[in-house]
């Protein structure tokens, strides 16, 4: 056992940490990120020992060192299940923007009369949720990978950090630096809104690259002026709603917006 | 022979969702079976109200990981439906070429990694990476083919970022399409591969009649839109979704449920090769014959089978729509999108069956009204009845726990289930 758990890496020995997937309320997406690139999954898997994974596998153990939560929290059982995660877990991982943030799910918080929501989808049958919150208002969270969905590499990339004792850094610039890096076309020259501005880079300017403007799926980059940013998209002629539309549409800006519209509804 | 059993799986493993499965009997008599589904809701629906048409297939697409695909083609099929706007063919055939890649590899997800570990005796693929790495490597090829052409026409795998209402932000390079056209050629070969190895599984005999509920072909196997067809004879319109799916709630479900002419009905793989055998490419009805596969067929577990067959047909069909494509001349990329008020309803064909997005607009553009039917949820009825029969008839059998448990989550898992799609 302790064997197979002790690697090398540049001929150093490196620990093959026990690692567990789980998800709550999601699409299931980031997930699926991990058995979605092919050409360095089984590099992956020889990384660390996955023990838990109900998406791809039937064994399940408690016996587990980081813990990746995919999903936001809406309803005492999953609270209640996060919890035993965090007891069991030397590092949890809050793994997309659902678990960072809410991401989509949030947008529910934003009516006022949560009853409404139900009926709308259920009518009068009674179903049991609450409002959406990120695993962090729930629990403590060691590790944030933003994203929607995540991406692969930067999973990769934090797994093999933390299973060689490096620090994780994580982009505090906008993605506007990838995309010039990257050389796109500005998308506000063609007429389209783009939050690239005050968005966390990391994603290498995904949506722009491929010519659509960023929603915010990472949330904001550290010390954005967004009073600014507003001020350039209605320059730009974008109605307010628009920009409303994307700046609350995974969560992460709700801070920084009208405080009525805060986390947790 | 043991008479009296109790099975009780909380959560399913190996698919999307949470699902429980729960089955006791006694003195060789089923007291009860039971299929639930406690996915937590995210209220799609009510979160689109007051949204503008953009929003749709940018949110909806995240109902799902699996499908997001499926989804965004669905959400912007409804929208442009209500705008009026009818997509040129270089855009249809772009679509039908994501879509086809997404069925690809979905469903060679579902069969190599998800089914094949109860054939192989195992808990999940990792194992099998040891065991069998041939077979994993060539079904992990198939699928970096199908989501690499993904990432190149969608601009994402999952949750796609150049599929937008009127077209596509961008264009793929015709050099890029060559390129795919030439490694879907040498697929062709793993997928017999596959076959030859799936074909020495020997699937459950079990049968229940039941009602398929698909689109209907014209002159193509159906994938974007058209009729709606079921095996019993029902033949309806796109816009009549409603009449076909007759949506109800269940009590302890978080899933609505559908019937048609009967107590249940599915959709998926089984469901379309049943309805529309014939626009099959001819070597997948080949494949199809090498495992005696004919419509109509009523055996659940044969979903699995089906789905093979559809690999090969939209790897067969996506070379010839490479082919059309790079004979072309590329246009522009979008058309322009002038909102107004009405209804959009959509229905497509995702990996698991049947999908259909329906949108209220006002005159803005703005959302008043959303409806999603996933085919998870129209597929639960029929899993539910599929699990009472085949209990039933294992308690008969006397079999034991352990071997009626298994038989059971490989029903389910058939059904390649999307619970946390179906609950949304
Ligand atoms: S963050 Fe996005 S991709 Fe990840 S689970 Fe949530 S909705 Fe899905
Ligand atoms: S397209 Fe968006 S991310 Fe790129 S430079 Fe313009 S604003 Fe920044
Ligand atoms: S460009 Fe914006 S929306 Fe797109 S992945 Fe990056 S952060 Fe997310």
């Amino acid at each position: 056992m302790a064997e197979s758990r002790t690697r090398t890496y540049l001929g150093v020995p490196m620990y093959r940490p026990r690692v567990a997937f789980f998800e709550f309320s999601s699409c299931e997406g980031c997930q699926l990120q991990i058995l979605n690139n092919e050409s360095t999954l089984l590099d992956f898997l020889s990384l660390v020992e996955v023990v838990n994974f109900r998406e791809a596998m039937t064994e399940q153990s408690e016996d587990y060192e980081i813990a990746f939560v995919e999903g936001s929290i809406t309803r005492d059982d999953e609270i209640k299940r996060l919890k035993r995660i965090r007891k069991n877990a030397k590092t949890l991982v809050a793994m997309g923007s659902c678990a960072c943030f809410g991401g989509v799910n949030q947008l529910k918080n934003r009516f006022r009369n949560p009853a409404g929501v139900k009926r709308e989808v259920y009518g009068a049958h009674p179903v049991d949720s609450g409002p959406v919150r990120a695993v962090e208002d729930v629990v403590g969270v060691d590790l944030r990978i933003y994203g929607c969905p995540v991406s692969k590499d930067e999973v990769e990339k934090m797994v093999l950090h933390i299973a060689i004792g490096k620090s994780i850094v994580v982009p505090k610039y906008p993605v506007c630096m990838e995309c010039k890096r990257n050389e796109n076309i500005c998308l506000f020259e063609f007429g389209e809104p783009c939050l690239g501005p005050v968005t966390r880079a990391g994603c290498d300017s995904w949506c722009p690259s491929n010519r659509a403007g960023c929603w915010g799926c990472r949330g904001p980059a550290e010390d954005v002026n967004l009073r600014q940013m507003i001020r350039i998209m209605e320059e730009h002629g974008f109605s307010e709603e628009t920009i409303t539309d994307r700046l609350e549409c995974f969560g992460g800006f709700l801070s920084l917006m009208k405080p009525e519209r805060g986390k947790g509804g | 022979m043991k008479k009296t059993c109790t099975v009780n799986i909380r959560p399913l493993t190996r698919v999307e969702g949470h699902g429980n499965i729960r089955i006791k009997i006694k003195n060789g008599k089923l007291q009860e079976a039971e299929w639930s589904v406690v996915e937590t809701p995210r209220f799609f629906e009510a979160i689109l109200r007051g949204k503008k048409w953009d929003n749709a297939p940018w949110i909806t697409g995240r109902i799902c990981g699996i499908c997001s695909i499926g989804h965004t083609l669905a959400s912007i099929r409804a929208v442009e439906n209500a705008f009026g706007i009818v997509p040129d063919e270089q855009t249809r055939k772009l679509r039908l070429l994501l879509k086809h890649m997404e069925t690809l590899q979905s469903h060679t997800l579902h069969l190599c990694f998800l089914v094949m570990p109860d054939f192989m005796n195992t808990g999940s693929v990792f194992p099998l990476i040891k065991s069998h790495g041939d077979v994993v490597l060539r079904a992990a090829k198939i699928k970096k083919l199908a989501n690499d052409v993904c990432d190149c026409i969608g601009g994402r795998r999952l949750h796609p970022t150049r599929t937008v209402v009127g077209g596509f932000t961008m264009l793929p390079e015709k050099r890029q399409l060559h390129e795919f056209s030439e490694r879907l050629k040498e697929i062709t070969e793993d997928l017999m591969i596959l076959s030859d190895l799936i074909r020495e599984f020997t699937l459950p005999d079990f049968e229940r009649e039941t009602e398929f509920v698909s689109l209907k072909g014209e002159n193509d196997y159906p994938f974007i839109g058209g009729d709606l067809v079921s095996s019993d004879g029902v033949h309806m319109k796109e816009q009549d979704y409603k009449k076909m799916t007759n949506e109800y709630i269940v009590k302890g479900s978080t899933s609505k449920w559908c019937r048609l002419s009967r107590g249940s009905f599915a959709v998926g793989a089984l469901a379309r090769l049943n309805n529309n055998f014939d626009f099959l490419n001819p070597a997948a009805r080949e494949v199809a014959a090498s495992f005696d596969l004919k419509p109509v067929n009523h055996n659940p577990f044969m979903n699995n089978i089906a789905q093979l067959v559809e690999c090969v047909h939209v790897v067969k069909e996506s070379v010839s729509l490479i082919d059309e494509l790079l004979d072309s001349e590329f246009g522009e990329p979008r058309q322009e999108v002038r909102p107004r008020k009405g209804v959009g309803i959509a229905a497509v064909e995702v990996p698991r069956g049947i999908l259909y997005h329906c949108y209220r607009f006002d005159d803005k553009g703005n959302i008043t009204k959303c409806d999603c039917v996933i085919p998870t949820g129209q597929n639960h009825a029929n899993i539910q009845h599929d699990l009472e029969a085949l209990a039933e008839e294992y308690a008969a059998k006397g079999k034991d726990d352990r071997e009626l448990e298994l038989l059971a989550a490989m029903l389910v898992r058939a059904y390649d289930p999307c619970i946390s799609c179906s609950v949304h």
